[in-house]
C-alpha cells in the first residue's frame, strides 16, 4: 500500500467509496432484500383520528386464497406480553390496542407470500370505531380535556423523563424550563416590548427509500436487515422488547436511500420483528411513499416570543414559549423540546431569559427528528422576530444582530459560555456572498425586491457515545468497523480519510465495514450532525490505538526507531508467515452535564455549536403574490472541512430541503384526514425550484477539539434559510409572513392587508 | 393471479423471455425474474423518477409500465450501460463531479441524463433543469447533477472526435 504523506488526508475531496456501486445499480439496499421463505406484511390503516376500536374483522381477509395470516395485537400479544416501544417514551403500541391515536395508524397486517394478494386482502379487512372527540392544535390539546393518552410512560433509557411518569390528565408529554436573570423585572423597565407569534406546519422527510424492514427470528436469534440511522438503538429496543440479551439480536443496514432524521431510533423494526417472532418466518415490510407520511414527520410548532429592547437597540430580556405538535406519539419529540427549546432565544447575548416548551400529544401523525432537530422551527421565529423589531425600531437589522450577537466567552442562555461557534463570521460571508450593500432595483413595475439575513445555531444531542475499531490486516491492508450508517452524507468516505489520516494510508483503499450490530460497536446513532466529530473522534483514536501498536510490536521486534517497516513485514517477522491483526480501538463520550430541571442551566450542555447563517434576494409580483428566490446564499461553520466537496453537498442538500419545508411543502389536514399524502399533491424540491443562483459555502473556522479541528455539517444550513427568505419577502412587501410555508397566496394576502390597512 | 403470458424482449442487449402476469409492473420484473435492482419503486406513482428505464429509447416509469407491454421490445437499464469495468461517460461524470449522495435516485438520473444528452448534445442549465424535472433527489445533488451533466457532455463530444 501506498504511503501517504501525514496531512495530506484532510480537505482532500475525495469521490464516495461507494461511487461506482451507486452508478452501476448495484449499491444493496434494504428495498431489495429477499429471504427464502420470507412473508410480505401489508398494512391495515385506521381511518379514524381518535377512536375506540369496537372490532376489527379480519376473516374475510384470513379467508382469500394465499394470505398467510391476518394480526392484530391480540396476537402480538400472545408472544410480547407488553407491545409498547419508542425511544423517550413507551407509548406506541405494536399494532393499535383497543383505541386508535391517529387517521392513518396500525391497525391489522396481513400477511402473504405474494405482496399483492396482501394488498388485495387488506381491503376485505373491516374495522368497527366509536370515534372520540379529537385534538389536532398544539395550542388547543396543550389544555384540552380531550386526552391522547391517559398517562405518560417514559422510557427507561432516557433518566431525565422519570419524574413524567404516571402523569394523567394532560396532553403536555414534556415541558422544559430554562431560566436566566429577571425577565419581568425587565420588562417592567424596558423603554420597548415586542410581542409575536409565529408557526411552522407539518412535513416530511420524503426519503426517496421508504421505510423497510425484514426481520427474521427463528430459534432464539433475531436477525434484522432494516433500512434504519441507528442500528444501535434498534437492537437495544428489540432486546428489550422480546426481553432477550443484546447478543440474540442482530441488525443490519446496508447503504441508506435517505434518512434526514425519520429512520432513527425505533420504526417498523418493533412491528415487523413481531410479526417474524409470531409467524416464525421472516417478514418484510415496505411502506409505499404514502405510508411514509403515517410513520414520522417533522413537528408543527408554535413559538411566541416577546423581547425587550432599549432605545439604542439593546435586547435586555426575551421571552419564549414554544408548543411542540408531536402527533399521537412521543416518539423523540420530547427531546426535540428540549434540545431546541434550549436554543429558542436565538444566537443573541441576553441576560435575562425565560424559555418555556412543551411537547404536546395530539390526533396527528407522529413527528420526531427532521434534519435541524427542531432548530429551523425556532430560528424562523426569532430571526423573523429580529426583522420585525428591527423595522419599528427603525434599525438596521445586521446592526441589531451585530449589537446582540452572542460571541465566542460569552455564556449562551443556559449558562453554557460559547467556543467555536463563528456566528459573526458566517453572517458576515452570507452578507458578502450575496452583495448586501451592492445596489437593489427595489421597483419595476409589478415587481418588488428584496433582501434577507437570518443567523442561527443548535446545540448537539448530549452526552452520546461513539465506538470505533480500526482493523490492519496481515498484508497490511485496513477495514474499520463501525455503525455510523451512510445514508448519502459520506460517513464511510470521510472516516477512511481519518484512518488514512492517522495510519498514512490511502483512504481510498480502506473498507468500511457497515453497520452490523454482530460486528461493528455501539454507536449512538447517525442524527443530529454528531457523526464525523463523535465517530471522527471515535475513529482517530481506534487508529491512533492502531498506530501505537504497531510501534509496540515493532520495538518488541527490536526494530530501531524510525526504521518503519510495513505492518506486514512486522507481522510476519512476529508470526513466522502471514498472519495476524493489529487491531485499535477508540471510544468517544464528550464532557456534559446534565441541565439543572428548574433553571435549564449547565455548564456544559453541547459538545459543540451547529452555526448558520443565510441571505436571500427576492422578486415578487405585486399582483397575483407570486415570488422568486433569485439568490440564495447558505454559511456554515463546520470547523475545518475533512472532505470539502461532501461538505459542500450537505450545505447545498439540507439547504434545498429546508428550501422545501420553505416555500412549497405542507402536509394539509381536513378533521384529521391527510389531504395530500402523496407525491402526486406533497411537492418537494426538483432541479427547476433550486434558486438560479444558490451559493453554499464553510466558513474557515477550527473546532479545537474535533478530529482534525472538524465538526458536524448536516443540519446547519437547515436553520437560518427559512428567516433569510422571510426578511427578503418582508424587506420587499413591507410586511411579515408569520407562518410557514410561505406561499404566493400568502403573499398576496399579506399584501392585500396591508393595503387595507392603508400601508403602499 | 393466474392471468399470465409469456413475454419476449431484448434486456440490455440479451434476448430474454419470462413469464409476466397481468398486473406486473416492468420493475417487478426487472427485480423479481432478473435480479436487476437499478430501477428501485419510489413514489410508485411515476413521479420521481427513481424507477426509470429505457424502454426502446424512451424513458419510462418502470413502477407504472406493465411488464408485458415489453413484449418484443429493447430495454436498457443502468446495468446494461457500463462495457464490463469500463464505466460509460454518464456514470463517470456523476462519480466526478460527485453528483448523488444516498444513491437510490441515482440510476433514473444517469438514464434520463443518457436520453437528455442523445437529443441535446450540448445542453445549456436551463435545458438540464426542464429535461429532468421528472427526477426527484431528496438529498438535492442537484447543483453536483447540472455540472455532471456537463462534464458528461464534454466527454461524450471528446469521445465523438475521436
Amino acid at each position: 500500500m501506498a504511503t501517504i504523506t501525514a496531512g495530506s488526508q484532510i480537505g482532500r475531496s475525495i469521490p464516495r467509496l461507494e461511487s461506482r456501486d451507486k452508478v452501476t445499480g448495484r449499491a444493496e439496499y434494504t428495498h431489495h432484500l429477499k429471504l427464502p421463505g420470507m412473508l410480505y406484511g401489508k398494512i391495515f390503516r385506521s381511518t379514524m383520528p381518535h377512536a375506540k376500536i369496537r372490532k376489527v374483522d379480519t376473516s374475510a381477509a384470513a379467508a382469500l386464497p394465499g394470505v398467510y395470516r391476518v394480526v392484530t395485537i391480540d396476537d402480538i400479544r400472545t408472544v410480547i406480553p407488553h407491545p409498547y416501544y419508542g425511544p423517550a417514551f413507551h407509548d406506541q403500541p405494536v399494532l393499535a390496542d383497543g383505541k386508535v391515536r391517529f387517521a392513518g395508524e396500525p391497525v391489522a397486517v396481513v400477511l402473504a407470500s405474494d405482496p399483492a394478494v396482501a394488498e388485495e386482502a387488506l381491503g376485505l379487512i373491516e374495522a368497527e370505531y366509536e370515534e372520540l372527540p379529537a385534538v389536532y392544535d398544539e395550542l388547543e390539546a396543550a389544555s384540552s380535556p380531550h386526552l391522547v393518552h391517559d398517562e405518560l410512560k417514559p422510557a427507561a433509557t432516557f433518566p431525565d423523563l422519570q419524574h413524567l411518569k404516571g402523569r394523567r390528565g394532560t396532553n403536555i408529554a414534556l415541558d422544559y424550563k430554562m431560566r436566566r436573570g429577571n425577565v419581568d423585572a425587565a420588562f417592567a423597565s424596558a423603554d420597548h416590548v415586542f410581542e409575536h407569534e409565529f408557526r411552522t406546519q407539518q412535513v416530511m422527510h420524503v426519503p426517496m427509500e421508504p421505510f423497510v424492514t425484514v426481520a427474521d427470528v427463528a430459534n432464539g436469534q433475531a436477525t434484522l436487515h432494516t433500512a434504519s440511522q441507528g442500528p444501535s438503538f434498534v437492537r437495544i429496543e428489540i432486546a428489550r422488547l422480546l426481553g432477550w440479551p443484546e447478543n440474540r439480536v442482530r441488525v443490519k443496514v446496508p447503504h441508506l436511500g435517505g434518512g434526514f432524521g425519520g429512520k432513527l431510533y425505533i420504526k417498523l423494526e418493533a412491528l415487523v420483528t413481531s410479526l417474524s417472532l409470531l409467524v416464525a418466518r421472516p417478514v418484510k415490510i415496505s411502506l409505499t411513499m404514502e405510508e411514509q407520511f403515517f410513520m414520522v414527520t417533522r413537528h408543527p410548532c408554535t413559538f411566541r416570543i416577546k423581547s425587550a429592547v432599549t432605545k439604542a437597540g439593546k435586547i435586555t430580556a426575551r421571552k419564549c414559549e414554544v408548543w411542540w405538535n408531536g402527533g399521537a406519539y412521543a416518539d423523540i419529540g420530547p427531546r426535540v423540546t428540549q434540545k431546541a427549546g434550549f436554543t429558542s432565544a436565538g444566537p443573541y447575548d441576553i441576560e435575562n431569559v425565560w424559555i418555556d416548551s412543551f411537547a404536546v400529544y395530539t390526533n396527528r401523525p407522529p413527528c420526531g427528528a427532521l434534519r435541524g432537530f427542531g432548530a429551523p422551527q425556532t430560528a424562523w421565529a426569532y430571526e423573523c422576530h429580529m426583522d420585525m423589531m428591527a423595522r419599528e425600531l427603525d434599525l438596521d437589522p445586521v446592526a441589531f444582530r451585530r449589537m446582540n450577537m452572542l460571541r465566542n466567552g460569552r455564556p449562551q442562555a443556559g449558562g453554557t459560555v460559547m467556543e467555536d461557534a463563528d456566528i459573526e463570521a458566517s453572517m458576515d460571508l452570507a452578507l458578502e456572498r450575496i452583495g448586501w450593500n451592492a445596489p437593489l432595483e427595489r421597483v419595476s413595475g409589478n415587481i418588488r425586491r428584496g433582501r434577507g439575513i437570518a443567523i442561527g445555531f443548535k446545540g448537539i444531542t448530549a452526552p452520546t457515545t461513539s465506538v470505533a475499531i480500526v482493523n490492519v490486516y496481515a498484508d497490511g491492508s485496513c477495514v474499520l468497523y463501525i455503525s455510523t450508517v451512510d445514508m448519502g452524507q459520506g460517513s464511510d468516505t470521510v472516516m477512511a480519510q481519518i484512518v488514512g489520516e492517522v495510519l498514512n494510508l490511502d483512504p481510498e483503499k480502506i473498507k468500511v465495514i457497515h453497520p452490523d450490530t454482530d460486528v461493528t460497536p455501539y454507536d449512538m446513532g447517525t442524527l443530529g450532525s454528531r457523526s464525523t466529530y463523535h465517530m471522527g473522534t471515535a475513529v482517530r483514536l481506534a487508529a491512533e490505538d492502531a498506530k501505537n501498536k504497531i510501534e509496540e510490536l515493532a520495538r518488541d521486534l527490536d526494530m530501531p526507531p524510525g526504521s518503519n517497516l510495513p505492518v506486514a513485514e512486522l507481522l510476519r517477522k512476529k508470526y513466522g508467515m502471514q498472519a495476524g491483526n493489529i487491531i485499535g480501538t477508540g471510544s468517544f463520550m464528550p464532557d456534559y452535564q446534565k441541565p439543572d430541571p428548574e433553571t435549564g442551566q449547565t455548564r456544559k450542555a453541547t459538545p459543540f455549536w451547529g452555526v448558520g447563517a443565510s441571505s436571500a434576494e427576492v422578486e415578487i409580483d405585486m399582483e397575483t403574490g407570486e415570488f422568486k428566490v433569485t439568490k440564495l446564499v447558505n454559511i456554515a461553520d463546520v470547523g475545518v472541512p475533512i472532505n470539502p466537496k461532501l461538505v459542500e453537498a450537505q450545505l447545498s442538500g439540507a439547504g434545498i430541503m429546508q428550501y422545501g419545508f420553505t416555500t412549497i411543502e405542507n402536509m394539509i389536514f381536513r378533521d384529521g384526514q391527510l389531504t395530500n399524502g402523496s407525491l402526486a399533491d406533497y411537492k418537494i424540491p426538483s432541479l427547476l425550484d433550486m434558486p438560479k443562483v444558490f451559493i453554499n459555502e464553510a466558513t474557515r473556522s477550527n473546532q479545537k477539539d474535533g478530529p482534525f479541528g472538524a465538526k458536524g455539517a448536516g443540519e446547519s444550513t437547515t436553520i437560518a434559510l427559512s428567516p433569510a427568505i422571510g426578511n427578503a419577502i418582508a424587506d420587499a412587501i413591507g410586511v411579515h409572513i408569520p407562518d410557514l410555508p410561505v406561499t404566493p397566496e400568502a403573499v398576496y394576502r399579506a399584501i392585500q392587508s396591508l393595503k387595507n390597512a392603508g400601508g403602499h | 393471479m393466474s392471468n399470465q403470458r409469456i413475454v419476449n424482449f431484448t434486456l440490455n442487449g440479451e434476448k430474454s423471455t419470462a413469464i409476466v402476469r397481468g398486473g406486473e409492473t416492468l420493475v417487478e420484473l426487472l427485480q423479481n425474474k432478473f435480479d436487476l435492482k437499478g430501477a428501485r419503486e419510489s413514489c410508485g406513482q411515476g413521479l420521481c423518477g427513481c424507477c426509470t428505464v429505457l424502454v426502446n429509447g424512451s424513458a419510462v416509469a418502470g413502477c407504472l409500465m406493465l411488464a408485458w407491454f415489453v413484449d418484443g421490445a429493447d430495454v436498457q437499464t443502468i446495468e446494461g450501460l457500463a462495457n464490463g469495468n469500463n464505466l460509460d461517460p454518464v456514470q463517470e461524470a456523476f462519480i466526478e463531479a460527485g453528483a448523488f449522495q444516498c444513491g437510490f435516485c441515482t440510476s433514473g438520473f444517469i438514464l434520463m441524463t443518457k436520453k437528455l444528452l442523445s437529443e441535446h448534445p450540448d445542453p445549456s442549465d436551463e435545458e438540464i433543469r426542464h429535461y429532468l424535472i421528472g427526477n426527484l433527489c431528496r438529498c438535492s445533488a442537484y447543483p453536483e447533477i447540472i455540472e455532471a451533466v456537463h462534464l458528461a457532455a464534454a466527454k461524450m463530444r471528446v469521445l465523438a472526435r475521436a
